[in-house]
């Protein structure tokens, strides 16, 4: 590493600086408002970072990080959603007696940090140094309201079943670097030929699906997916949007990145273990959220079967899975923090539970009509229909699946779709019928930062559903780079007349 | 440009219907009204100012207008309208129903009436963007976009299983919505592996080649779409149910337009872009179609509720057009946009009468209403009128539609057709029993009337006389029906015609008007109901 990388990371050494520098200020002079300000503002000049990196990539900073158009897009996702987390937290925490609130923020920046990371390495000590950061910060996150029961018990079973799973990891890792004497991505290209392993390739073979396990918990597919429903209960709702979001786009980016770095995609065994957890966890997904009367169970649930949609976009391979996924992502990331920020903005601070009861949502539309169609325009985008972003990302999926004839996959899609409508309009239904039980509004600050995001978050959501044609060419200028690979030639414009 | 605008009008004045509710309940509907009638000018200033392709073969084809522009090249998905005869009779009765259902439904909404307006206004956008899609992404997007605000028509302002109704409603549709998409994807990405293009342009998909088997079932893709839409059976269920809650505007819209997309589709996509796969599937359509014909007319016939009465009698009708969609000759395919027309216009009629009753006696049930004629005089009559027109007599609409299809599909599949034909018997008991039941015999009101009873007022006889009106004038003299859309069923024809009558037998006989042996060699021939000639 040279001085000349230092530029590069900048992003990243905002971030940490961030951190850095609010801890200090904690210890100085204990502020809600200041400190919330100081982790926006670095989220913020992180962000604005990106674009002296961009100037510079693609890079490879040491072995371990590489600097890319790829990198730098899911570093902006993982950036934004944090940036509408942080606001998010700032009304819900200032609502709540929970003290102290400032540490909340280090969190933040850490977790946040620690994704960052994730979708730049090449290298899995990189990406296990990365995952250990986020998964670290959020135990506190999760459990950060200590002295209620919901999210301190949330926080205790994200602890032990995310060690658990970074254990597995670490031992999948130690197999492969025993097979292969190291952990670069961009060396470790045997598994290419793992559909015809040998008793040798035994070890490698091992190393590879305890990676697969550590990285399917963190993406909660199935059959991985136990911990999400309860974790996501009872997390407080900003924080179950940044594990929803930012850690799942985190680890999918990389897990992307991984299998067209050691092309893994011309394995066969593995596209069939992935078509096989994307097929489960879209069924199993979906199945189960009819079941659920709690909407953030029910949203548990429903971004299980939409890592299965991804996974789809991401079986294709080749460029146009990148596309996909990125636009897959992006999707999912608004309409996610969308849902969950109305949860939020919707749940009373004497309350020790959010509100999270399919009840507390009937009549909502005669109650706050403004947020109800919010809530309405993120559930319409979740099951895909037009004017939203969700149902471009969709299209964009069913595009990459069945440009690379998933059949399986595809199918899937479809029918884990139609009976993904079926919750969701019950949720739009709920809305809009007559209230059982009187909410009174809460007013005040909290409400204006959160719905200023809600807005925000609106927006994207309209804009980009009806005229994606930006997006689509920022997804391909920069993470669409990634692969080299002339499997899927560039997609050719048809030119009018 | 001017294409953009028929759609966005409704959408900008559903908006201004959803804000100026605050300045009185009566404002949404004179918005309402108002877009309908600035769409309306707007769609003849474009007919009347186009080329003039509508009466005669000219050097654009059938499009009297379009619209282009560039949406998302990276996908090759372009923003493409296209206006031909056959969209423009579509556009006009989606126009005229959604203002007769704002006036209909003057009494009946009461409640968040802006908002009603608005859903109302939202849907006829979607359904002229179907009409007017040429882009299959477009299309697609129009497709799934127009459920939406009809399934909050339902769910919302509808009767008493509203909720269950509107969530059948969407899940149906959409979910097959879904299976046309892979449709639509394979042949995009075929058509991108044979050209090296990735495009989602109607013509420049057409000639695509395909194999045999790739294309029957990317033709069953798109045929289960508009299956369901039709609808036919077996996919048929969530018809009753959706015709039965929704409101009556909703209702209107539901068979009056809404359905008629699933027939337009069939016509516009499923026969020109497969048309040698439609060909095989021919028999089995036409056989649905003929079942759905004596299905949907017995179903009538043994249902209480007259909404569900006239809903079923929705599928018996729709039969009736598959089966000429599939019999693609030309005769065929006029009867089938004369029947479409027909019945929107008396169906939507009944829908309006029935609702008009239930206004009045509060219950749709025919077993506690009867000998309603010497109450209501005036609405008897004109319900009567509807109900003739629904079985079929000469001289209304109806008739000349399925007389055509009749016609038209003889010669194609002979015994399927006779059967067909039995439907029309069956249409006279079932409309007539509807007839015996409320109107004639000893009298009954059931105890929750609105009494004492009104008969129809000023507003009520307006809609109503329009339509008996248009449902008469098309029985009597429908030439200017059958000239608007001649020249685009021609256009259709030639782009899949050769195909589809050459291997069907000698068809020559069958389609007359056309250039001997059935094919029309890309100069769309203008049909003269005069010069049909007898039946083959």
């Amino acid at each position: 590493m040279s001085g000349a990388d230092l530029p590069v990371l900048l992003p990243y050494l905002v971030l940490a600086a961030a951190a850095v520098v609010l801890l200090l200020v904690i210890a100085a002079h204990r502020s809600h408002t200041a400190s919330a300000g100081i982790c926006i503002l670095g989220l913020a000049l992180a962000f604005a970072a990106l674009f002296v990196a961009a100037r510079l990539a693609p890079r490879s900073v040491t072995p371990l990080l590489r600097i890319d158009g790829y990198a730098l897009f899911y570093t902006g996702l993982v950036l934004l959603a944090a940036l509408a987390v942080a606001l998010l937290s700032y009304g819900y925490l200032r609502a709540r007696d929970t003290q102290p609130r400032e540490e909340y923020y280090v969190l933040l920046l850490l977790a946040t940090l620690g994704a960052t990371v994730i979708v730049a390495s090449q290298h899995f000590a990189a990406f296990f140094l990365g995952l250990e950061t986020l998964s670290i910060s959020l135990f506190g996150l999760i459990g950060y309201p200590r002295l209620q029961r919901p999210p301190a018990e949330a926080g205790i079973k994200y602890l032990i079943l995310s060690s658990m799973s970074s254990a597995l990891l670490l031992f999948g890792i130690a197999l492969l670097y025993n097979d292969f004497g190291t952990l670069s991505f961009a060396a470790l290209t045997r598994p290419g030929a793992l559909g015809t392993a040998t008793l040798r390739d035994l070890s490698a073979l091992t190393g590879i699906a305890l990676v697969l396990v550590g990285i399917g918990f963190k993406l909660s597919v199935v059959p991985f997916h136990l911990w999400a429903p309860d974790i996501y209960q009872g997390a407080p709702a900003p924080v179950t949007g940044f594990v929803a979001v930012v850690s799942k786009c985190a680890v999918l980016a990389l897990l992307l990145r991984y299998f067209l770095a050691t092309r893994a995609f011309d394995a066969g065994t593995l596209t069939l273990l992935i078509t096989l957890i994307a097929v489960l966890s879209i069924l199993t997904g979906n199945l189960l959220a009819l079941l659920q009367d709690n909407v953030k169970r029910l949203l548990a649930y429903s971004s299980i079967a939409h890592m299965g949609y991804v996974l789809v976009a991401f079986l294709a391979g080749g460029t146009l899975a990148v596309e996909a996924v990125s636009a897959y992502l992006v999707a999912y990331a608004v309409s996610t923090l969308g849902a969950f920020a109305i949860v939020g903005l919707l749940s009373r601070p004497d309350e020790p539970h959010d509100a999270e009861s399919l009840s507390a949502y009937r009549g909502l539309f005669w109650r706050r009509p403004a947020l109800a169609l919010v809530f309405t325009a993120m559930l319409l985008s979740l099951a895909g229909i037009p004017l939203t972003l969700g149902f471009i990302a969709k299209f964009y999926a069913v595009v990459a699946g069945v440009g690379a004839h998933l059949t399986a996959a595809v199918t899937a899609l479809i029918v884990g779709s139609i009976i993904g409508l079926f919750y969701y309009l019950r949720v739009i239904v709920a809305l809009i019928q007559t209230p059982t039980v009187a909410v009174e509004r809460t007013a005040g600050a909290t409400e204006r930062v959160g719905s200023a995001v809600v807005a925000a978050l609106l927006v994207v959501l309209v804009v980009f559903g009806v005229y994606p044609a930006p997006l689509v060419s920022l997804i391909q200028s920069t993470a669409g780079r990634l692969s080299a690979l002339p499997a899927t030639a560039a997609l050719t414009p048809y030119d009018h007349h | 440009m001017m294409l953009t605008w028929v759609i966005l009008v409704p959408v900008i004045g559903g908006g201004v219907a959803v804000l100026a509710e605050r300045s009185g309940t009566d404002a949404p509907r004179w918005i309402a009204l108002a877009a309908v009638a600035i769409d309306l000018a707007l769609i003849i200033a474009i007919t009347v100012t186009g080329p003039a392709a509508l009466t005669a073969a000219s050097a654009h084809g059938p499009w009297l207008a379009e619209t282009y522009w560039r949406w998302i090249p990276q996908l090759g998905i372009s923003f493409r309208l296209d206006l031909d005869g056959l969209s423009l009779v579509l556009i006009l009765l989606a126009l005229s129903l959604t203002a007769l259902s704002v006036m209909t439904s003057w009494k009946e909404i009461a409640e968040r009436v802006g908002m009603f307006h608005a859903n109302l206004l939202w849907t006829l956008a979607g359904i002229v963007g179907v009409f007017l899609a040429l882009d299959l992404f477009l299309f697609f997007f129009f497709w799934e976009l127009m459920l939406v605000p009809m399934y909050f028509i339902i769910a919302l302002w509808g009767h008493e299983r509203r909720v269950y109704a509107a969530i059948k409603f969407f899940l149906f549709t959409q979910g097959s919505g879904l299976v046309m998409l892979v449709a639509i994807l394979a042949l995009v990405f075929i058509h991108r592996r044979a050209t090296g293009v990735l495009t989602f342009d109607y013509f420049a998909l057409r000639g695509t080649p395909l194999s045999p088997r790739l294309a029957f079932w990317m033709m069953l893709g798109f045929f289960f779409a508009f299956a369901v839409k039709l609808p036919t059976v077996p996919v048929h269920s969530w018809l009753p149910d959706a015709h039965t809650e929704a409101p009556t505007a909703g209702s209107v819209l539901l068979a009056g337009v809404l359905l008629k997309t699933g027939a337009y589709g069939l016509l516009r996509f499923v026969v020109p872009l497969f048309p040698q796969a439609a060909h095989a599937f021919a028999p089995v359509a036409m056989l649905l179609g003929a079942i759905s014909v004596l299905y949907g007319a017995a179903l009538s016939f043994a249902q209480d509720d007259m909404k569900r009465l006239v809903a079923y009698s929705s599928v018996s009708h729709m039969g009736f057009v598959l089966l000429a969609v599939f019999a693609w000759t030309s005769l065929s395919l006029h009867g089938a946009m004369v029947e479409i027309v027909a019945h929107g216009i008396s169906t939507g009629a009944l829908f309006i009468v029935v609702g008009m009753l239930q206004e009045r006696l509060h219950t749709r049930d025919l077993t506690r209403i009867g000998g309603l004629a010497a109450a209501l005089p005036r609405l008897s009559a004109l319900m009567t009128v509807f109900a003739i027109a629904s079985l079929g007599l000469p001289g209304l609409g109806n008739f000349i539609g399925e007389f055509l299809i009749l016609l038209g599909s003889f010669s194609v599949n002979r015994s399927l057709t006779i059967v067909a034909s039995l439907g029309l018997v069956a249409a006279v008991i079932y409309a007539l029993a509807l007839i015996a039941r409320a109107l004639h015999g000893p009298e009954r009101i059931p105890p929750q009337a609105h009494m004492p009873l009104t008969d129809v007022g000023a507003r009520e006889t307006t809609v109503l006389a329009v339509l008996s009106a248009a449902i008469l004038w098309l029985g009597v003299y429908p030439r200017p029906l059958l000239d608007a859309v001649a020249t685009g069923l021609g256009a259709l024809q030639s782009a899949a015609g050769v195909t589809m009558t050459s291997a069907s037998g000698s068809g020559a006989q069958r389609t007359p008007g056309s250039a001997p042996g059935g094919d029309y060699s890309g100069v769309p021939v203008r049909y003269s109901p005069h010069s049909a000639g007898p039946a083959p």
